[in-house]
């Protein structure tokens, strides 16, 4: 009974951090509808700055609580800069340009993190006064715990006052229902967003800072929260700041549990396997229940959309065509006027490019947007790898598989997706491809865990570097254009259809959610294909093939080139994968250098690649 | 008198289709000007040109003395023009005081000053659900809401959307003897309007619009008198 107590207040206190950067983006989603990819960062960048702050400050009472808040305060500046500098630019391009922007500033902050404090990483100072323990029923509890297990509800009712009681609060509420009126009603939007960016980042860098005492500030910190507190948000509904508590609560308890009694094992597995997993569990299992959230609301439809209508799909034209042919001949002839490095180079982009265009078929032609299109890239990898591993089976066999793994689990998962819609549905994407790596990571007599699978090698008659390059080239050629004849067939049109109007295409007879199901499905057994290539391009399998940085990698390529273009994802996949080997090759700032690219492209591309391309032509056309 | 607003060749677009082609019009200080036309005639867009609310609007709008043309909206209606959407569009999840409360405005010379407890005896039915959420109001209430929720801005003048759409008569009848009240406070409203029995018992002058174009300008007794305008451009 003790023990259980002890666990519950250690999870209180480790919920109260998470609680804060979970409000923050929660408030941030709920007015500007921007899901903040770099809400991470600034958790990170306020662990940092608090660091830094109380040294120069000295450790005394003042200085620690000074350094604390003024972290928050300088990470909220950050925030509002961002968003005056980038965002403001943007809210007319569709929302997931808004979203790729904080992608750029993940990388960005990541570099600029370790330019200025060094790889290492950081101890965290003590709270003055507040080390030690302190007995609370009987029990020794760390002093600082039950100090932010008070901080949470003080904030949260803070955040409740803040919106219900002040006007700025009420024109935010007013802001998340309905934008456009509240600007024809005389209130400045832009400084209200910007106000809504500079509480949010404030919150997170709070919540990095006040983790100090507990905890230090290292590299990692963005990533790793950036899922949990995603799941936290969508747990407890987004833009709800009650439930972005509850659920903080509710994930942080179940965690420490798993933690605390690592060696109970169920069914075979042991409860530690089971951490990581379990976050991503409940989510699956509240959306299902609850597909908004335990406290959140149904989407408002209507007024939000500011987008323009998608453009329409063309068969390409003669010079397109044209185009198209001269790209092959180029492929053809490569290796005859390349080196052996370049023929590799230009195998990973093949491979990236139906990678790319297996997202891009479900995102541009289903509407259906993921987080997590990396779990079946990584599932079709994994595929092959476990069939090498376990059954020792030849290439031309286990390549079979890749598919076979990653169509499998994309029908799974894609059942529960497509019950979803929206942002809710591209965070239970995200929440499977965790699992999937989860399972990956930790898994260790299966998988290998953090080490992989290796010695996958392709047999002799591909064996040398030009040889795979034909083959995988082949494959994903063919790969890509069987994707194009998707697009024109009766299903692509049905596709788009559900995509421009679920109730519209429901009325005339189009049952959306299975089309989109087997969109799902098919869009994971082409990433699949590209993920099994490139287990025996590299020779090697790793968690990292399903890891969020590969998910995102993938938007971003698809999102460069322009979402409604066939041609956007061969665009974007080659831009992004030759600037990535070029810049990693170049400096160790490449994260930060290609950061700024993708915020620069975003900013003035707002149609992606592809997308500025095709309006040039347009404009030709229209002066000719 | 000089128009407190004043529009020259309105054009606007949604997307590359053209909406407006050229509308020129005005409203002078304190009168009620009645913008006619049918369904897809162009009013509401009009209105929301006016507003600042639609990107890519040609032509020219003059307000209280100042052009305002690509103007963002809110600063048009910190100068004074106040605009009343035709679907309502009340903050469902805002109490009516919290709805009041995002339109107020500081006072404004030479235009009426509102507060909550003024409104509440213009509107005796939201002075009775203060606390209540817009989302949970009938139709009508809502559309008292709307209206008050603009005056909040101490507007000079206002652009009234269809207020008789959609409303069972009785309140119809009530939004008229409101509207009527307005008038006698000083507020110039430009009332856009299918229903020619509501604006004719309200407009000073008449416009009429069909396909984006002004087809007939004058006062409401000459629209009543020509038959061959509201023939062609009514279906009356």
């Amino acid at each position: 009974m003790e023990f259980l107590l002890q666990q519950l207040l250690t999870g209180l206190a480790s919920a109260s951090g998470l609680f804060l950067v979970a409000s923050g983006l929660t408030i941030i989603f709920g007015v500007t509808r921007i899901v903040n990819f770099a809400h991470g960062s600034l958790y990170m960048l306020g662990a940092y700055l608090g660091v830094s702050l109380i040294g120069l400050f000295g450790g005394g009472t003042l200085g620690f609580w000074g350094g604390l808040l003024l972290a928050a305060l300088v990470v909220g500046a950050v925030g509002a800069l961002f968003e005056m500098a980038v965002l403001r630019r943007i809210y007319q391009a569709p929302e997931l340009f808004q979203l790729l922007a904080t992608f750029g500033l993940v990388l960005v902050v990541q570099d600029a993190t370790l330019w200025i404090w060094g790889a290492q990483d950081l101890l965290g100072p003590r709270a003055p006064g507040l080390g030690g323990a302190t007995q609370v029923f009987g029990l020794r509890v760390p002093t600082y715990d039950i100090f932010l297990i008070l901080f949470a509800p003080v904030v949260l009712g803070a955040l409740w006052l803040l919106f219900n009681r002040t006007r700025w609060g009420i024109l935010i509420r007013a802001a998340t229902q309905d934008r456009e009126m509240v600007s024809a009603l005389g209130v400045n939007r832009k400084w209200l967003f910007t106000g809504v960016f500079f509480l949010g980042a404030a919150l997170a860098g709070l919540g990095g800072a006040v983790q100090l005492p507990k905890g230090s500030a290292h590299l990692h910190m963005d990533l790793q929260i950036i899922a949990s507190v995603f799941v936290v948000v969508v747990v407890g509904g987004m833009g709800s700041i009650l439930g972005a508590y509850l659920a903080a609560l509710l994930i942080s308890l179940i965690r420490v549990l798993l933690i605390t009694n690592a060696q109970v094992t169920l069914g075979g597995v042991a409860a530690w396997q089971m951490e990581l997993v379990s976050m991503f569990l409940v989510m699956a299992l509240v959306l299902i229940l609850r597909p908004w959230g335990l406290l959140g609301r149904r989407e408002v439809l209507g007024y939000q959309h500011s987008g323009t209508p998608e453009p329409m799909l063309r068969p390409a034209d003669r010079s397109l065509q044209l185009a198209g042919l001269a790209v092959l001949v180029l492929l053809l002839v490569l290796p005859w006027i390349a080196g052996p490095y370049l023929v590799s180079v230009a195998t990973e982009v093949l491979i990236f490019v139906l990678f790319a265009a297996s997202l891009q078929f479900l995102m541009g032609l289903g509407g259906v947007i993921s987080f997590g299109h990396a779990a079946y890239f990584g599932l079709g990898a994994y595929g092959v790898g476990l069939a090498v591993r376990h059954w020792g089976a030849p290439m031309e066999l286990a390549l079979l598989a890749a598919p076979l793994l990653a169509a499998g689990g994309a029908l799974l998962f894609g059942w529960f997706c497509v019950r979803l819609s929206g942002v809710y549905l591209a965070m239970l994407t995200l929440a499977f491809a965790q699992i999937a790596w989860s399972i990956a990571f930790q898994w260790i007599e299966l998988t290998g865990g953090d080490n992989g699978i290796i010695g996958i090698w392709p047999p002799a008659w591909v064996g040398s570097v030009t040889a795979y390059y034909y083959f995988a080239g082949t494959i994903c050629v063919i790969g890509l254009l069987l994707l194009r004849h998707f697009a024109f067939a009766p299903f692509g049109y049905t596709l788009r259809a559900g995509r421009d109007s679920p109730l519209r295409a429901d009325a005339i007879g189009i049952d959306v959610r299975r089309h989109r199901w087997l969109a799902f499905t098919l869009a994971g057994c082409f990433a699949g294909v590209a993920g099994g290539l490139f287990a025996y391009l590299k020779g090697s399998v790793s968690p990292e093939a399903m890891a969020l940085p590969l998910s995102v990698d993938a938007l971003v390529m698809v999102l460069l080139g322009g979402v409604q273009a066939l041609t956007g994802p061969i665009a974007g996949a080659a831009a992004f994968t030759l600037l990535k080997t070029e810049l990693l090759s170049l400096t160790n700032y490449w994260r930060a250098i290609l950061g700024c690219i993708i915020i620069l492209l975003v900013v003035l591309f707002p149609q992606g690649l592809a997308g500025a391309t095709a309006g040039l032509r347009r404009r030709g056309e229209g002066q000719a | 008198m000089s128009p407190v607003l004043q529009v020259e060749n309105l054009e606007a677009f949604y997307g590359r289709a053209q909406v407006l082609f050229g509308l020129s019009f005005a409203v002078a200080r304190g009168e009620v000007v009645a913008l006619i036309g049918r369904n897809g005639a162009g009013k509401s867009t009009t209105l929301k040109a006016i507003m600042g609310m639609l990107a890519g609007t040609r032509g020219r709008v003059h307000f209280a003395g100042q052009e305002v043309t690509g103007w963002p909206s809110h600063r048009i209606a910190r100068l004074g023009l106040g605009y009343v959407p035709e679907e309502r569009r009340i903050f469902p999840e805002l109490t009516v005081l919290e709805n009041l409360e995002v339109g107020r405005q500081p006072p404004r010379d030479g235009a009426p000053q509102w507060t909550p407890q003024r409104l509440f005896e213009l509107f005796p039915n939201l002075g009775e659900m203060r606390d209540r959420a817009g989302g949970r109001m009938s139709g009508g209430e809502q559309q008292m809401l709307t209206i008050a929720r603009t005056l909040m801005g101490n507007p000079q003048a206002i652009l009234l959307d269809e207020p008789s759409e959609g409303l069972a008569p009785v309140i119809v009848e009530q939004m008229g003897r409101t509207i009527a009240a307005l008038k006698d406070e000083g507020l110039s409203v430009l009332l856009s309007e299918q229903n020619l029995q509501f604006a004719g018992a309200l407009a000073d002058r008449a416009c009429v619009i069909e396909s984006g174009q002004l087809r007939f300008e004058g006062s409401m007794a000459a629209l009543r008198a020509d038959r061959a305008v509201r023939a062609a451009y009514l279906g009356l």
